[in-house]
């Protein structure tokens, strides 16, 4: 499984770089601030670039996915959600699918049994890992906030204190932490058990998991196992976003090997498939509301085109028009 | 049966016993490095030079796809590589569905063709991965410096054949982008990888001949204006002797108030003229002012299975043809694909259509308001408002020598969103309609198997297995509700789910909505009806059952 290890390897030898670097050749300025700008510029550059690179291609049709019905005559109920009418309904219906995974809902696993008889059974397990890895991510990220601010918003340190709700270790345990690690486990073990999910992988569909497992592994190593400086940490992040260039000061090599992953990671997302983070919201077949034939949509590069006129027509098959006893043009 | 599909044993053998990926057999093989072979069965003719040249499209010349050489044109490589360049540019939709997939798997198994042939490049992820590997490997910096980390590879004439293979065993239904996390949809990628084989002459004589004949005839089975007149006239012969109501339908007429368009199948073909019955009785019955043109007679357009500019070109008659009539609006008959174009399609292309008004019906005075800008409507709509406002006089006894169940078709369910009117008259017109599992139905529909071009007699072993999960549907309501009438709003599926049925369900037969529609209607001054549209005798007439 070449496809597997690879990656696996790749993420290793990444993990190596910043300890070998500073642990034993002192490059914390390199790994604590330089990697991290470029790392940042790359991030927003390439993401903004992606993302006004897709909105700069016109979409010429509306091509809606319907999966509900239409709004048509009164007394037929429309289903506002599966079949949009409106842009705000498509826009709703965009939300559900960002927050929710709403199509991945849908998710049925079909079975061949003798007879030949086919079954569907329903198949929620895709969308329950997907949707407990991202909303872990997320929630993972808010909290990492407290190291940007002095003073942490009130909804981020909501979201902090919610996520140690169960205070079992010593600092608390983040509920996300398992979460996560739960979920990339079963997003990579999907990926290798069912035959289907095994045709369909690439290296680049490991690697981010990978990545992401790495980053959490070593994040939380730092917090639970083999801890760093917090204080010293915050004051660099806090250093990094009032664009100092000062030079770190001593925190342990686990947090240069954290930082130079997430860096790796905010590098390889613009120009991986990590963009469907973006790409959903611009999906044609969800964001667009299902009226085509209520109000035109216009294609930008719409041009004439010849095609047979009725003139054209009537002239080759005059006489047999005429004799069909069909109305004419022309005599 | 075909000979180019296997016994239905054999099949049902093979489904069984050979490992594939749908019953979790894992090959130990990359998808790039499966073989792509043709053989009896699962390869469409090629178009012949004449239609080529008729449509001015590239590389006529005489080839088949199991042949070594393809012949194709000096420079092909440039020309799929510029062509690609220049469809990225006009359709986000392709830059960004091949750039978002994640490969998540969501879609694998809800291919109608993957749940038929095991063939894991008919996972509709893969499928899109023909081309995406291509295009990766040219476009993007990035994944073209880390090669085989994301699957890219170059163009060679084997991925010619491979595309050419799966991009036309693909219907374009949609059905997978309704499961999609991203929506990404796979007819969009396959309508551009049939436009760049188009380019180089790698194509399907099952399409563009009937491209040929709509461009110069006016409807895909290339009738004559006479030829047509002349057939829908022993329609309504047909009608006067079984109903005795003669009915009057006009052609090419200035100033009617409705242009009436459906595909040429529903005048030519069994049983798609039962259903022209059942429109042609049910004008009658209302005494709507319409007309048929012979200049527009197709509904259907087959330009979508090619290019957009063909779609174009075919579709740009019917406004053409409703501007010169000087009708109101435009009602269009029971098709899937016509209604993908219609309403998806057809006012961006060529309207807008200032010159017709918006469609009311001129019985109920019904305003329809959601096709107020392209000014067409779908019988089901206009029929469905007829019968909600008690305008039709209907026995659904008349129905009761049919057990019906009723199949969504791809492009209408998850190209236009119409799921109840047609319920709704169904339900109106006969007793006993029975839902097929839901896993099948509305937004999840299966194809018939044969729908985007692909209904070509020698390419039958691949129809019987694409539509394998349709009729997988349709033979537990048989089992379960003695269903033996599936009822369609497809001249497609009117034209290709009979011989599905044959080879699947003997015993089901294919009818159009509108054909039980005429079944049930009762009209002024009709003799005593015993017989069906198709000269079947309706259920309880032996007795003397009194229809009014």
């Amino acid at each position: 499984m070449k496809k597997v290890f690879l990656p696996l390897i790749w993420v290793a030898l990444l993990s190596c770089i910043p300890y070998v670097g500073v642990a034993y050749f002192g490059m914390s300025y390199i790994f604590g601030v330089v990697i991290p700008y470029l790392a940042a510029l790359l991030f927003i550059g390439g993401f903004s670039w992606r993302i006004y690179d897709w909105l700069s291609r016109p979409v010429p049709f509306c091509i809606t996915t319907t999966c509900g019905q239409e709004k048509s005559l009164d007394w037929i109920a429309h289903q506002k959600l599966e079949s949009p009418a409106t842009k705000w309904q498509a826009a709703l219906r965009v939300m559900t699918e960002v927050l929710f995974f709403r199509s991945l809902f849908r998710n049925t696993k079909a079975e061949l049994h003798t007879g030949p008889q086919l079954a569907y059974a329903s198949s929620k397990w895709l969308w329950m890992g997907g949707l407990a890895f991202h909303w872990s991510l997320l929630v993972i990220g808010l909290r990492h906030a407290r190291f940007f601010f002095m003073e942490p918003p009130l909804f981020i340190r909501l979201v902090e204190r919610t996520d140690r709700f169960f205070e079992l270790t010593l600092p608390a345990f983040y509920m996300t932490d398992a979460l996560v690690l739960t979920a990339i486990t079963f997003l990579v073990f999907r990926r290798l058990r069912d035959a289907k999910l095994r045709i369909i992988s690439l290296q680049t569909d490991f690697f981010p998991l990978f990545l992401i497992g790495a980053i959490a592994l070593v994040g939380m190593s730092m917090r639970y196992v083999e801890k760093v400086d917090v204080m010293a940490v915050k004051a660099q992040m806090m250093n990094l976003l009032s664009f100092s260039f000062a030079a770190p000061v001593e925190i342990g090599p686990f947090f240069y090997v954290h930082l130079f992953l997430a860096s790796v990671l905010a590098v390889y997302f613009p120009f991986s498939k990590l963009m469907h983070a973006g790409a959903i919201f611009l999906s044609p077949t969800r964001n667009l509301a299902n009226n085509s034939r209520e109000k035109r949509h216009v294609n930008p590069w719409n041009k004439p085109i010849k095609f047979r006129t009725y003139a054209e027509y009537e002239d080759e098959y005059r006489e047999k028009m005429k004799k069909a006893g069909l109305p004419v043009e022309k005599d | 049966m075909s000979k180019y599909a296997p016994k239905k044993n054999q099949l049902t053998r093979e489904f069984l016993e050979k490992p594939s990926p749908l019953k979790g057999d894992y090959a130990d093989r990359e998808w790039w490095e499966m073989p792509v072979e043709f053989r009896d069965g699962n390869w469409c003719h090629s178009a012949k030079p004449e239609v080529l040249k008729e449509i001015g499209f590239a590389n006529p010349r005489k080839w088949a796809a199991p042949d070594e050489d393809w012949q194709l044109p000096e420079g092909w490589e440039k020309t799929i590589h510029d062509g690609l360049k220049e469809r990225l540019k006009k359709f986000r939709s392709l830059k960004l569905y091949l750039d978002a997939c994640v490969r998540c798997g969501a879609c694998a198994d809800k291919c109608h063709f993957f749940l038929g042939t095991g063939d894991p490049k008919n996972m509709p992820v893969i499928r899109a991965e023909l081309l995406r590997s291509v295009y990766r490997n040219d476009f993007p910096m990035v994944e073209k410096i880390l090669k085989g980390f994301s699957g890219s590879r170059k163009l060679t004439k084997e991925v010619i054949k491979e595309w050419h293979m799966y991009f036309y065993q693909c219907t374009e239904c949609r059905r997978c982008s309704v499961f999609c996390p991203l929506g990404i949809d796979t007819a969009e990628i396959t309508m551009v990888a049939r436009e760049l084989l188009n380019l180089i002459g790698v194509n399907n004589n099952w399409i563009l001949a009937p491209v040929a004949n709509c461009n110069r005839t006016g409807n895909h089975l290339g009738i004559e204006p006479h030829t047509f007149v002349q057939n829908i006239e022993s329609l309504v012969d047909d009608i006067e002797d079984l109903t005795g109501v003669k009915v009057n339908p006009t052609f090419n007429r200035k100033g009617a108030e409705v242009l009436f368009i459906t595909p040429s199948g529903d005048v030519f073909g069994d049983p798609g003229v039962y259903t022209m019955m059942g429109y042609m009785l049910l004008f009658e019955h209302i005494g709507l002012d319409y007309t048929i043109s012979t200049y527009a007679s197709e509904g259907g357009n087959f330009g979508l299975f090619t290019t957009n500019d063909m779609m174009k070109k075919l579709n740009a008659k019917m406004y053409h043809e409703a501007e010169r009539l000087k009708v109101k609006w435009m009602l269009g008959g029971e098709c899937g694909h016509m209604w993908r174009v219609v309403h998806q399609y057809m006012n961006t292309m060529n309207g807008p259509a200032d010159f017709l008004e918006e469609p009311v019906s001129p019985v109920t005075g019904t305003k329809f308001t959601n096709a107020r800008a392209t000014k067409m409507v779908h019988i089901a709509e206009f029929t469905a408002d007829l019968i909600h406002n008690g305008k039709l006089k209907l026995d659904p006894r008349r129905n009761d020598h049919l057990r019906t169940t009723f199949h969504d078709s791809c492009n209408v369910a998850r190209g236009m969103g119409m799921f109840e009117e047609p319920r709704y008259i169904l339900n109106s017109v006969c007793n006993s309609f029975n839902e097929m599992p839901e896993d099948t139905i509305r937004e999840r529909t299966f194809c018939c198997g044969s729908g985007s071009g692909i209904n070509a007699e020698e390419f039958m072993e691949m129809r019987m297995r694409g539509g394998f999960p349709r009729a997988n549907a349709v033979r537990s309501v048989r089992k379960s509700h003695r269903v033996n009438s599936l009822v369609t709003i497809c001249a497609i599926d009117r034209a290709t789910l009979p011989s599905l049925m044959r080879y699947w369900n003997p015993g089901v037969t294919v009818y159009g909505l509108h054909e039980l529609v005429g079944n049930a209607l009762v009209m002024q001054g009709e003799k005593k009806r015993t017989e069906d549209l198709r000269e079947n005798p309706m259920a309880g007439t032996e007795e003397g059952d009194d229809a009014e």
